[in-house]
């Protein structure tokens, strides 16, 4: 399985490649991908000395380019996938279908993935992008079970990429706008949820509240850990309960799954977080290196380490892991 | 400038999105046969496990429907993820006789080389995304509910011809879909054995923030706005962007008062500022129009 970790910037690339990483991700400057934060992605002439350096490490080089454009803006996220053709990616990120037919047609030779962000969680939806695009991967969103993925992979015309460490959606990528509910600004129109712009940290006699947008996400004791206000991660009233009534702030690790991964048929695992920083990176790669080649060593005695399953919980959001959907039992 | 002035949107009532019982939701319909909506959209779009209406009831109560001269399209689900989903979804896709609302990418796939309609749950962002659904048998798209009206009216102008546009002007905004049940999380139950605990909230379940303010509604796997989107004030805007239909979402009281404000309002019978204070009374958790003018969607801009 290849491994396919984040870039959020130059540094980040490099430390990546430098620990074994088979792939790296990476977007422009700009609204045209999902992790559009300040101070962070790559202006053209810095992802070709990205590129460059991952090429002399036989790395392979994605471009995302996953957010939505609209009529005004559509020439932007055009001049973007003219630049990544001419920059010469091992592949485009896209989730528009507009942007995915401009790229299929115009720029033939390219190959493309279907981002998490196409939102495609069944295969016929897959056959759709495939058809009329001939995508040549797809990324599945985190919402299907390990026997859904399973039976999904199965149908499909293209090979499967599964997110396996790192923040965790709850809902399905690409078609989840709480955040514009509260701000205005979602992964689909601005590339980014609960934007650091619109965020207010609020000192009150009690502790310290979190809101986004004006709504009040969190509200933390004096003393207790404070984490980033992430819309659905919030803790809110539902009866006469007050909970994480959506999520609970928990990274996905899928560590365990690596055979289940593997048998199924999953060509590639990919790690989040273009947003974290090149240490992040590092760490999460170099574990990430050593649990696959253990599992391609001696595929049927694979567990992860503890030292791994460690390290990994100190990097995670909120400090604890799940499986996530694949290891639901119902359908 | 007379053919705009008189352009008249069609109304159209949207699926239930929640879980009611077989028979209110017979009853609810036999009362929607006689109200003024052009048309109306049929089936369940969130769930596949709640079962109180097979697809067999469905077509019956389309039947009824277009005896008494609606235009029915069967509605799908939104979240496609089982093979068991898949089945139902072609077996919708293959009935026959009525159009077919896509609400995920893998129904479009099934509608291919048929006319379709396309809801707001699949990602039409730009005139390329409409233009190549188009070649594919699209006929109708439903504008997404993030999207503002200046987005509106650029599609508008550049959209292929014969495609027909629907906005929805009234109900919850349905915000996210999920693997993970947020009604039964809400009672302690697993999904697997959920006890279908989303027939006891007809309108959903609110969710409040810490300072008690109403925010999102908990619908199954649906996360939807607790504030209802209202583009009453708009008609007159919709009309010049010569919008063919207008979309009203059923909730579980007053629905036809609320067809009756929209179709007032439509005819002349009534007009919008008058209609308003009625319309505000039927909302549960009150109203907003963000999305509409590009700012957040929980945002309240219209005079109330």
């Amino acid at each position: 399985m290849e491994l396919v970790c984040p870039a959020g910037n130059l540094p980040s690339l490099k430390t990546a490649v430098d620990h074994g990483a088979n792939a790296v991700y990476f977007g422009f400057r700009d609204d045209t991908n999902a992790r559009h934060f300040a101070g962070l992605n790559f202006t053209p002439a810095k992802m070709a000395e990205g590129i460059e350096y991952a090429r002399r490490h036989r790395v392979r080089v994605f471009l995302a380019l996953n957010t939505y454009p609209q009529p005004d803006g559509f020439k932007r996220w055009q001049t973007a996938v003219d630049q990544a053709a001419e920059l010469g990616v091992d592949a485009l990120i896209a989730a528009d279908p507009g942007v995915l037919e401009y790229a299929s047609t115009h720029h033939p030779k390219l190959n493309l993935h279907l981002s998490v962000q196409g939102s495609a969680t069944n295969y016929e939806a897959l056959r759709f992008y495939h058809d009329l695009f001939g995508i040549k991967r797809a990324v599945l969103p985190r919402v299907l079970s390990m026997s859904q993925v399973r039976h999904t992979i199965e149908n499909s015309p293209v090979e499967i990429e599964v997110f396996a460490f790192g923040s965790l959606c709850v809902m399905v990528e690409g078609r989840c706008i709480l955040s514009s509910y509260a701000t205005g600004r979602s992964p689909n129109t601005f590339g980014a949820c609960s934007p650091a712009s619109h965020v207010e940290w609020i000192e009150t006699p009690n502790g310290l509240d979190t809101r986004l947008g004006g709504v009040l996400i969190q509200r933390h004791p004096k003393g207790e850990n404070v984490g980033y206000p992430t819309l659905c991660k919030g803790t809110f009233r539902v009866g006469n309960n007050t909970y994480h009534a959506i999520e609970e702030p928990t990274s996905l690790n899928v560590m365990e799954l690596l055979p289940e991964l593997a048998a199924a048929g999953v060509k590639a695992i990919k790690i989040e977080g273009r947003q974290r920083s090149p240490v992040y990176v590092g760490q999460v790669t170099r574990i990430w290196r050593a649990a696959l080649d253990a599992f391609e060593r001696d595929p049927a005695h694979f567990t992860p380490r503890p030292e791994w399953t460690a390290e990994l919980g100190k990097v995670s959001e909120g400090a604890q892991t799940t499986l996530g959907a694949y290891h639901r039992p119902w359908q | 400038m007379t053919d705009v002035a008189s352009h008249q949107p069609r109304l159209a009532l949207g699926p239930i999105a929640y879980y009611w019982p077989r028979a209110r939701v017979q009853d609810f319909y036999t009362q929607i046969s006689t109200a003024p909506v052009d048309i109306v959209y049929l089936g369940e779009t969130v769930c596949s496990k709640r079962n109180e209406l097979r697809l067999d009831d469905w077509l019956a109560i389309a039947e009824t429907l277009t005896a008494a001269g609606k235009e029915v399209v069967l509605s799908t689900l939104a979240l496609l993820e089982a093979e068991s989903e898949l089945i139902r979804l072609r077996e919708i896709c293959n009935n026959g006789r009525y159009r077919v609302e896509a609400n995920d990418m893998g129904a479009v796939q099934l509608l291919r080389g048929q006319a379709f309609v396309v809801g707001h749950s699949v990602n039409v962002y730009n005139d390329r995304t409409l233009a190549l659904l188009a070649r594919q048998g699209l006929m109708r798209w439903v504008l997404p509910v993030e999207l503002t009206a200046a987005t509106l009216a650029d599609m508008q102008r550049l959209r292929p011809s014969g495609i027909e546009t629907e906005v929805v002007v009234y109900g919850r905004i349905p915000l996210a879909y999920s693997a993970r049940c947020f009604t039964a999380r809400a009672r302690n139950l697993p999904k697997d054995d959920c006890h279908y605990c989303c027939i006891d909230y007809p309108d959903g379940l609110v969710l409040t923030t810490q300072d008690n303010q109403g925010f999102l509604v908990l619908n199954g796997i649906q996360t939807q706005s607790a504030r209802t989107v209202n583009l009453l004030s708009e008609l007159p805007r919709l009309r010049e962007l010569q919008v063919e239909s207008i979309r009203i979402q059923p909730q579980a009281e007053h629905t036809l008062d609320i067809i009756d404000v929209f179709h007032q309002c439509l005819i002349g019978e009534q007009t919008t500022s008058e209609a308003s204070a009625a319309l505000e009374s039927f909302m549960p958790t009150g109203g907003c129009d963000g999305y509409w003018h590009g700012g957040a969607g929980m945002e309240k801009r219209y005079e109330s």
